[in-house]
């Protein structure tokens, strides 16, 4: 019989999961930053602390390279940590553990460790934290080999990711958009996994694909109805995990369309986006194309706390439509 | 480890600490170690001159007493976490110098199979999980493996060895912070050599001593002699007990001193020929645990010289096994960077 399948919110999905994930395996821990009584600053961890207890359900002091580096050592000698940032920007703070110890630890030594941390990094803009707190940050942590990077964009596959990323056993750094943590969706009840590099085909389309990521994906959608009436048939790939990437999914839908739109909330350069590009331009895909492959990303600015200036800062729906009709109807 | 007897114990009371609680066998062991990491650490070097190595080292000749002293009352499943100047705890926790050349040379037989080198040596299965390329990299490291161990009562206490320089890192503040809040089964042992390659700790560190910031952390902060096994032992032990009876981390700061330079690149430029050479030729700690196992009637003239012959002759079998390893094949530069799954 299939799981019954509730409506829960992003937040929502990634506390069953991560309850699910410490029923079945004692060594499953949570720590972070006020993640005990206060819930988390996003309320994600919520009252886990109620039913798991303070150990296991483990606040730390305001630490965070202290707290990426317990992580890792609990990780290495056989513990499945989850550990979770604030806010995603805080990784500054933690890069030498996140970099130089979790990703390289496992080939420094010769495969003679694994590093089966989680790391849950709340990202991106549009709640008016200003610069240093609404960042993007993941095709920083996407160019280290030795981490795996995902941005599940749904519900589902936040719980899903999340039980797929703890049963890895690698360092898994999840990126989960603030603005998404209140939206809902179907998700089934019980253990089930998505698994890690796999793109999803969100939308399937004749005219134009837009690969997308996070809440990006979201917004792809939205645009893709609306060109829908116009007679515009968009593909809209959500790439779901971007180290490692999925590129035969890409490749694949690109033959198909022969147009390319890369949708990503991050700075627009030397990201995300780049290297679909460069990916699709280096692949067979190539001699399909029929149009230059077009880059929508974040602008070349620190996120600005003005609402509006900061809504500006983005990709948002309306610019989406105008691009992929331009790139459809041929307009450079 | 077996204590010494009661009766050799009664006849050892006025003896410093080690000659009380150890055999004449296990000490007899200590003097070996402390001359096999002496010369694994000569025999690195001459074959880094002679080309057989590359990259760079960082020797710890001259600390032999710190790394041999703090391992003494350690398990074989306690865990260490070690430095870029790693190699004395490496062989001080059980590893064998064989498989620590092959990892110089960069072969397939090495501890790392020659990802690693010489900064990141490890021996995971005797609890060595690591040197380090980060100066402070390894002490948080050390905290989780301290929090595994509590969470799974497994009962092991984790060392974490580090230099003077690591002490003004962030990464020692937060871990000593988060070992004490947790009353974790962890020892911090800072190894202060005087130096951060050319800065002297009175111009990088504040406090007089290293040990003396313990107390920020409410832990015992205690300052030994480093070039004196002995000494080093007697702290680590209480250490370990106080970290097995759950009590919490302990700072120890093991004064000594590097007689190299820092690494292969270094001029020597910050330090004076007489402070190496009063170093070398009155503290060496080597010769210190010599004088007293032969003053206390431990050991011989004679026996002293069958255990360098047969270090001289594990080292040399040492190189001889790396040499005859084979080296990775460049198709294999991927491995490892991932866990392979079935």
């Amino acid at each position: 019989m299939d799981a019954m399948v509730r409506e829960l919110s992003y937040a929502q999905a990634i506390q069953e999961a991560m309850a699910i994930a410490m029923d079945m395996d004692e060594r499953v821990f949570l720590m972070g930053e006020d993640i005990g009584v206060y819930g988390g600053a996003f309320q994600v961890t919520g009252d886990l602390v109620d039913r798991y207890g303070a150990d296991r359900v483990l606040d730390t002091p305001i630490s965070e390279l202290g707290g990426a580096g317990v992580a890792v050592g609990a990780a290495v000698t056989g513990m499945r940590p989850i550990f979770e940032f604030q806010f995603s920007d805080f990784a500054t703070l933690a890069m030498e553990q996140i970099v130089n110890q979790a990703a390289k630890m496992r080939f420094m030594l010769g495969g003679e460790v694994s590093v089966p941390v989680v790391m849950r990094f709340p990202a991106g803009s549009g709640t008016g934290a200003a610069a240093q707190h609404s960042q993007s940050l993941e095709a920083w942590l996407g160019h280290v080999p030795g981490l795996k990077v995902i941005q599940p964009a749904t519900p589902y596959d936040a719980k899903g990711m999340l039980l797929a990323a703890v049963a890895d056993p690698d360092p898994v750094m999840i990126f989960e958009h603030k603005l998404l943590y209140k939206a809902k969706g179907p998700v089934p009840e019980g253990y089930y996994t998505v698994p890690i590099g796999k793109a999803d085909i969100r939308r399937e389309g004749r005219d134009l694909t837009i690969v997308a990521t996070s809440i990006m994906v979201q917004k792809a959608l939205d645009a893709a109805a609306a060109l829908e009436a116009e007679g515009i048939d968009v593909e809209v790939v959500d790439l779901r995990t971007i180290r490692p990437m999925d590129k035969q999914t890409v490749i694949d839908s690109v033959k198909k369309t022969s147009r390319l739109m890369c949708v990503y909330e991050a700075v627009k350069t030397l990201g995300i986006g780049a290297e679909v590009s460069a990916m699709i331009a280096e692949s067979e895909a190539f001699d399909y194309l029929d149009a230059p492959i077009v880059r929508l990303g974040g602008a070349e600015t620190p996120i600005p706390y003005n609402p509006e200036l900061e809504k500006a800062t983005v990709p948002q729906v309306p610019g989406i439509i105008v691009a992929a009709r331009d790139l459809v109807k041929g307009v450079r | 480890m077996a204590t010494a007897s009661k009766a050799v114990a009664d006849s050892r009371a006025n003896l410093p600490f080690v000659y009380r609680q150890y055999s004449a066998e296990q000490l007899k062991q200590v003097l070996y170690k402390m001359y096999l990491i002496r010369r694994f650490e000569e025999g690195a070097e001459e074959s880094y001159m002679r080309g057989l190595i590359h990259g760079t080292m960082h020797l710890s000749i001259g600390q032999e007493a710190s790394a041999m002293g703090i391992c003494m009352p350690l398990a074989e499943d306690d865990q260490i976490t070690s430095t870029h100047r790693g190699h004395g705890h490496c062989i001080a926790k059980g590893a064998e110098v064989k498989r620590m050349f092959a990892e110089f040379f960069g072969k397939t037989t090495g501890y790392c199979k020659g990802r690693g080198g010489s900064m990141h040596i490890a021996d995971v299965a005797k609890g060595n999980l690591g040197a380090n390329g980060i100066v402070g990299g390894g002490i948080p490291i050390a905290v989780g493996a301290a929090l595994s161990s509590k969470m799974m009562k497994t009962g092991k206490v984790v060392v974490s060895f580090f230099g003077d320089g690591a002490n003004n890192e962030g990464a020692f503040h937060e871990a000593l912070n988060m070992a004490a809040v947790w009353k974790l089964p962890v020892i911090f042992v800072c190894e202060n050599n005087g130096y951060g390659m050319s800065t002297s700790t009175a111009r990088s560190t504040a406090v007089k001593n290293i040990a003396d910031r313990a107390a920020a952390y409410s832990m015992p902060g205690v300052i030994v002699n480093g070039n004196i096994f002995s000494e080093v032992a007697e702290a680590s032990h209480k250490a370990v007990e106080r970290a097995r009876a759950g009590e919490g981390p302990t700072l120890i700061e093991s004064k000594t001193y590097r007689h190299r330079g820092h690494s292969k690149s270094d001029r020597n430029r910050y330090r004076t020929k007489e402070e190496i050479e009063d170093w070398m030729s009155n503290r060496d700690p080597i010769t210190l645990f010599e004088s007293e196992l032969r003053e206390f009637g431990f050991i011989d003239d004679k026996g002293i010289e069958a255990i360098r012959e047969a270090v001289a002759k594990e080292i040399a079998d040492g190189i001889e096994f790396a040499k005859a390893s084979p080296s990775p094949d460049v198709s294999e530069t991927g491995n490892y960077v991932y866990t392979e799954q079935a």
